[in-house]
């Protein structure tokens, strides 16, 4: 059966593979990082299952390569690597190609659609081919392997000369590529060390309880500060919703409750829209798509998520009170 | 209370606006915020490496590249403006919306890892969209193609984020059940993603008004630059 872990093996090659050909062309930051960050990823069942075990040193050498990590980004200058070839050559290969180059990048969404849509039912007869945890990631990884044998086959290309373009886009992307990880466990950090409880009381400290729309408004744009801050609308959530949502809307004013919950969500993924804490989302896409300005992206999506967020806030205000 | 942890944020902050490499400065505050709520190194080191490992689904989207990047060295992004440049009814405000619809659609039955920035956006909507814009102003310059995939990105996002929390087996749905179902309120997950659907509504009308809007400027442009060559 497939499971997830193999997905997270295969990075770890490919990392492997990038951080050796950077030491061979003597880039040793490079090269060290891309290793460091390929062990964290091939040891990373081991370290969870000894956490899970009680046995913490793992996860302690695991938390210093992190912290190896952020010595060594800084070192890395996003020098992108020339193009292997010209744009005549790829028009021309383009011309002589056509539409067939579109089927291998159509795989990697068809085939984790097939996966996502079909497993389930495979897994009902008992013929499981995908652990059902992350199914459609695990699904995704197949597409991409899938996709690259297609890809070789279709240029004529050998398989070696996609791992080599692999990483020159890799080293493209660089840093930013390891910020929603470390987003993610500083998310952790924050909510293990009461940063929200911390802001929550701060807050109703300040606020007039008794106007149900002073409270409303509070929430909506706690929700969107708070997501900024923490890069993730499920991380705020539960801490807006014990501080402020619960006590002062749903008890106090009697807000509807499944209208407050979806709704005040949604407030906090325009706050996702803004904000380069969401590295995964903001970030990393401006770096794939090679912008000068790494938040360009975010300026793009601001008065998309003001608008939105105004328009959802003025329907809460009709809805939640009824 | 203790209100010492709330450093950590100063230093994200701090270090955003000085624009320092955002690496050290999220693990220096991480390190900051754990330290102050009075966590030991060792707790702090392990929890930080844990947390780490158990959020490695995402760098899922380097698995992509090594594909991707053969393609494009075939050719893949210049077949892509080609085939574009060659569909007449097929206008930029046509194609994001189109795409963004599609991404809303596939959000809604929960298929969020369908489409995204490395599997569909820099292979194929950025290149479709520059060759869509190309067709109005034939003088786009870098800023403008900087503006655009910054669009096309803003895009997928956006029908993705407004999307999903319409999908009852959807985290966020499932979060806000089992939050209310802790504190003694029960709600079935149908009547939570459904109030979700009118914010989708206004999400594809918001984004489809603004991209349609960028079409109009580029428009105006080339109308500027045609006024100016007579």
């Amino acid at each position: 059966m497939l499971r997830i872990e193999h997905a997270y093996w295969l990075i770890a090659l490919f990392l492997l593979y990038a951080g050796l050909r950077n030491l061979r062309e003597r880039r040793p930051w490079h090269g060290a990082f891309w290793i460091v960050l390929a062990a964290l990823f091939g040891g990373g069942d081991w370290v969870l299952a000894q956490r899970a075990a009680g046995n913490t040193l793992p996860a302690q050498f695991a938390g210093g390569g992190v912290v190896l990590l952020a010595v060594l980004a800084p070192r890395l200058k996003r020098m992108a690597h020339a193009e292997s070839r010209s744009v005549e050559q790829r028009l021309q290969s383009a011309l002589a190609l056509g539409h067939r180059l579109f089927v291998p990048a159509l795989l990697i969404p068809l085939v984790t659609l097939l996966v996502a849509l079909f497993d389930a039912h495979l897994a009902a007869g008992g013929h499981a081919l995908f652990a059902a945890p992350q199914m459609t990631l695990t699904g995704l990884a197949l597409a991409c392997a899938i996709a690259l044998f297609a890809a070789a086959r279709v240029t004529r290309a050998p398989l070696q000369q996609g791992f080599a373009e692999g990483r020159r886009l890799l080293d493209a992307i660089g840093w930013a590529a390891l910020l929603p990880l470390l987003l993610a466990a500083l998310g952790e950090v924050f909510t293990r060390s009461g940063v929200g409880t911390a802001i929550t009381a701060l807050t109703t400290a300040w606020l007039p309880t008794g106007s149900a729309l002073a409270c409303l408004l509070a929430f909506a744009l706690g929700m969107v500060l708070f997501t900024v801050i923490m890069g993730n609308a499920f991380a705020a959530f539960p801490v807006m919703m014990a501080g402020m949502g619960l006590p002062l809307l749903v008890h106090q004013h009697g807000a509807h409750p499944a209208i407050l919950g979806s709704m005040g969500m949604l407030c906090g993924y325009c706050g996702t829209l803004l904000t380069p804490m969401a590295a995964d989302f903001n970030l990393v896409p401006a770096a794939l798509l090679e912008l000068r300005d790494p938040y360009g992206v975010i300026r793009a999506q601001a008065w998309s998520a003001f608008w939105i967020l105004a328009a959802t806030v003025a329907m809460m205000c009709f809805l939640l009170f009824r | 209370m203790n209100y010492w942890p709330l450093l950590g944020i100063a230093v994200i902050v701090a270090g955003f606006a000085l624009r320092f490499n955002p690496v050290p400065v999220v693990v220096v505050a991480a390190l900051a915020s754990g330290l102050l709520s009075g966590l030991s190194v060792g707790q702090l080191l392990a929890l930080l490496g844990s947390s780490f490992e158990s959020s490695r689904m995402l760098l899922m989207f380097v698995l992509t590249l090594p594909a991707i990047g053969l393609l494009e060295r075939a050719g893949l992004r210049e077949h892509a403006q080609r085939w574009i440049g060659r569909l007449h009814g097929l206008t930029l405000a046509r194609l994001l919306i189109g795409y963004l619809l599609l991404r809303q659609l596939l959000a809604m039955l929960g298929l969020t890892g369908v489409a995204g920035a490395a599997q569909t956006v820099r292979p194929l909507l950025a290149p479709m969209g520059e060759a869509a814009a190309e067709k109005i102003l034939p003088g786009f310059g870098d800023a403008d193609r900087d503006e655009l995939r910054a669009i096309a990105a803003a895009t997928d996002n956006v029908g993705r984020f407004f999307g999903e929390d319409v999908f009852v087996a959807m985290g966020a749905v499932l979060l806000i059940q089992a939050f209310y179902a802790q504190h003694g309120i029960e709600l079935t997950p149908l009547s939570i993603a459904l109030w979700a659907l009118p914010v989708a509504v206004v999400a594809f009308v918001v984004q489809s008004l603004r991209v349609w809007r960028y079409q109009r400027r580029l428009q105006r442009r080339a109308a500027g630059a045609r006024g100016e060559a007579h």
